[in-house]
């Protein structure tokens, strides 16, 4: 059944019978049910978000050049880094990469021919636009100053925001996650195809499983959580209010108990393509497949016990926040793993240096960095020195942004010429992304030092001896905001003047690979059989040959 | 065509596997709606161990017939749904038709008995404000909780007897074949419905009576 393999067929035949060219109207984009579509769907929608998040966080850097705080005022202020952190979080990391890439590639990696509830998927999309519409129009309808962690009582009892509106939206974005993370598990369950057994999956769709699993358990007590903000604050029932005996730590464990796991939700995914990225461009298969694996499971499963943490002042019992730092550190260790098994992958891999290797080697650095300002932050004398300072910021960022966007733009450049089978100018790329590493690493580098020196986050007027280096942050944020302005405009200009991609520009070893650029609406002309692991660029037990690019055996039977 | 052919839908090639699919979906979102009201529950019993007295005292202020009643009502209601997803596969469309709209039935009349409990609470000032009946604080806590989670409840269950609704008319109008999935997985989320009830049941009506 094998014998007439897509591959084979040059990728000019493919371009009439392409899922792009399935139909070209807007009313056949927004009735699709194809993942390729819905993935390019989500994708214009989470740029967006993307815009508007990073628009807000200008106007915040541009503020604290100077430390009296007099280009905005204090109400606009809060307004703002809190809109910063609602959009990104929710509306551009939690989908960036499960429902971009991962929508496109889940299917294509592991033979199926779509997701396992086409309809579902697309409503998660318009589920999660409505969602963002919701808390769009409570920015414009006057803002909220709560924090992205709507605290309470400050949210419940006495901000003049429009909290309602905001959680609403949040809440609502709440069923888009769960319907992703429920339709990619059915997926993974049930649509492998002959030959695809748990181990030969491929790292990045392990990712995605274990991304899936968290989603699906954590964003309901989000949902909890934003459910008791709207009992509290529209029906005045009082829950976590002081005075009639209720615990406002109640509403922080909780919140906690969503919001830790959803750092996992960002950084799963992006390890997954990161993995792809590492062993692509060394020639080199994966250092300890299964330990991989299980990293990124222990990760989810342990990710659910670390949320207190983020508690160490609060109040909470000693012995708890004993427990929590010890489970934190624990938590290191699956991550270590990844790391040094990425490591591992390079050594005497042949490496070469294409915009989408730079992505990932500069995540992996990024990713040490921030994972290591973690574990500061996990012992508790240390966390009590610098707890809510610009050091905490920093180390977030060091994850959300050097870990999760960079993988992010490495896994779009890697997979570009899939999506849409044109290639982008590889100098400009190039330059994008050594240019985002240095602006992000100008950014918030000198944020680890200011949040050590005492600089509170969430302040606009600071004392002068703070200066410096939140001017060296903000110019670092222009740079970074050049690097970020530069894809749009290169990997746009590949659609019109691009050249062909071959199936298989990158000569990796996945089933993706194996199909046409862009695929066909079913993915694949003929059903594909797997009979090997995935990776296999080498011989086991010796090094890749400098000279030999192509991967010794592909995933599917006929090679 | 075949039955089977007439519900099949993308990507799926045999029913069983869409089947399969489908009900192990459901599951999954069960697992998250478990999460979802087990956030509730872990509230409430946190709150109750930091105030017991307030809260048996708030607790013996339920009606336990309206509750005792309601159990009832929807313990039967799980049984007419599981019926009717058990004789969709046995394919007796008539007497499935029939235990489907028992199910909606026994729905709305809980829905009416709970109606009644409302009504009951409001003009005996348990909705918590200014003018609460119980003079103990943190009993207010009690009854926020209580509307909170009987509220969703409520929601839930409406969600239910919508989709079963749904079912039922389908089925009258001959528009949905009896090997759909669509059976099997409603009366799963039924079942959800039911058994956070028979946790709320004790929590909340039981608990300051013993």
């Amino acid at each position: 059944m094998t014998d007439a393999f897509a591959s084979d067929r040059p990728s000019g035949l493919a371009s009439s019978s392409d899922y792009l060219h399935a139909g070209h109207t807007l009313w056949s984009w927004l009735t699709t049910t194809d993942h390729k579509r819905i993935a390019i769907l989500y994708g214009i929608t989470i740029t967006v978000f993307f815009l508007i998040g990073g628009a807000a966080i200008t106007v915040v850097r541009y503020e604290l050049l100077s430390p009296n705080g007099n280009l905005i005022s204090d109400d606009t202020y809060n307004k703002l880094f809190t809109l910063h952190g609602v959009i990104m979080v929710w509306f551009f990391l939690i989908p960036s990469i499960p429902n971009t890439l991962g929508n496109f590639l889940v299917p294509l990696m592991i033979g199926a021919p779509d997701v396992a509830f086409p309809r579902l998927n697309l409503l998660s999309w318009y589920v999660n636009l409505a969602g963002g519409m919701f808390t769009l129009a409570a920015l414009i309808t006057g803002g909220v100053d709560t924090g992205w962690t709507f605290y309470t009582p400050f949210s419940t009892m006495f901000s003049n925001g429009d909290v309602l509106l905001a959680a609403t939206g949040v809440f609502v974005a709440g069923f888009a996650t769960i319907a992703t993370g429920l339709n990619f598990i059915a997926t993974i369950h049930m649509l492998r195809i002959e030959g695809m057994t748990w181990f030969r999956l491929p790292l990045f769709v392990w990712s995605i499983y274990a991304v899936s699993l968290v989603m699906v358990l954590a964003t309901p007590v989000l949902a909890t959580t934003l459910f008791l903000i709207f009992a509290e604050r529209l029906f005045g029932l009082p829950i976590f209010d002081p005075a009639h005996g209720g615990d406002p730590l109640l509403f922080q464990h909780m919140f906690w108990f969503y919001s830790h796991p959803a750092v996992y939700i960002m950084v799963l995914p992006a390890m997954g393509v990161v993995t792809e990225l590492i062993t692509c461009f060394a020639r080199r298969q994966v250092f300890g497949y299964t330990f991989m694996v299980y990293a990124m499971v222990a990760i989810a499963g342990v990710g659910f016990f670390v949320w207190g943490h983020h508690m160490f002042v609060s109040g909470q019992s000693p012995y708890a926040s004993l427990i929590f730092s010890f489970l934190s550190f624990v938590i290191a260790v699956p991550s270590a793993i990844k790391v040094f098994n990425w490591t591992s992958t390079l050594y005497r891999g042949q490496i070469s240096f294409e915009a989408p290797m730079l992505y990932a080697l500069g995540f992996v650095g990024l990713f040490t960095v921030g994972g290591l300002t973690g574990l500061f932050l996990a012992s508790i004398p240390v966390d009590v020195q610098v707890h809510d300072t610009y050091f905490v910021v920093a180390h977030f960022h060091y994850i959300m942004v050097g870990g999760s966007v960079s993988a992010f733009f490495g896994g779009l450049h890697f997979w570009w010429p899939k999506i849409t089978g044109k290639l982008y100018s590889e100098a400009w790329a190039r330059f994008a992304a050594v240019l985002m590493f240095f602006g992000f690493n100008f950014t918030f580098f000198p944020q680890f030092i200011l949040g050590y020196l005492g600089m509170p986050r969430r302040y606009h007027v600071y004392p002068q001896e703070f200066q410096v280096y939140h001017e060296m942050s903000t110019m670092g944020a222009s740079i970074l905001a050049a690097a970020y302005l530069l894809p749009p405009f290169y990997l746009g200009w590949s659609l019109y003047a691009g050249k062909r991609a071959g199936n298989n520009p990158w000569g990796a070893s996945g089933l993706e690979w194996q199909t046409s650029s862009p695929p066909p609406p079913k993915n694949f002309f003929v059903r594909p059989t797997v009979s090997e692991r995935p990776y296999d660029y080498h011989a086991s037990g010796r090094a890749p040959e400098a000279d030999d690019r192509t991967p010794r055996r592909r995933q599917d039977k006929v090679a | 065509m075949t039955q089977a052919d007439y519900v099949i839908r993308e990507p799926w090639e045999h029913i069983s596997d869409q089947r399969r699919a489908s009900t192990f979906g459901m599951w999954v979102f069960l697992a998250s709606e478990v999460l979802f009201f087990g956030g509730l529950f872990m509230c409430f019993t946190y709150l109750r161990v930091l105030h017991p007295a307030a809260f048996a005292e708030a607790s013996s202020h339920t009606n336990i017939w309206y509750g005792t009643i309601n159990t009832g009502l929807l313990l039967t209601s799980s049984f007419t749904m599981v019926m009717a997803a058990r004789l969709a596969d046995l394919e007796l469309r008539r007497l499935m038709a029939l235990c489907l709209v028992a199910t909606v039935a026994l729905g709305l009349a809980f829905l009416v008995v709970k109606g009644f409990e409302y009504r009951e609470d409001f003009d005996r000032h348990l909705v918590p404000g200014r003018d609460f009946a119980i003079p103990v604080a943190a009993a207010q806590l009690f009854f926020s909780l209580y509307w909170a989670i009987t509220g969703l409840h409520a929601i839930h269950l409406t969600i239910g007897i919508v989709a079963v609704s749904r079912l039922a008319f389908l089925v009258e109008r001959r528009e949905l074949a009896l090997p759909s999935p669509e059976f099997e997985i409603t009366a799963l989320y039924w079942h959800i419905v039911d058994i956070v009830w028979i946790f709320l049941y004790p929590l909340l009506y039981l608990g300051g009576r013993s």
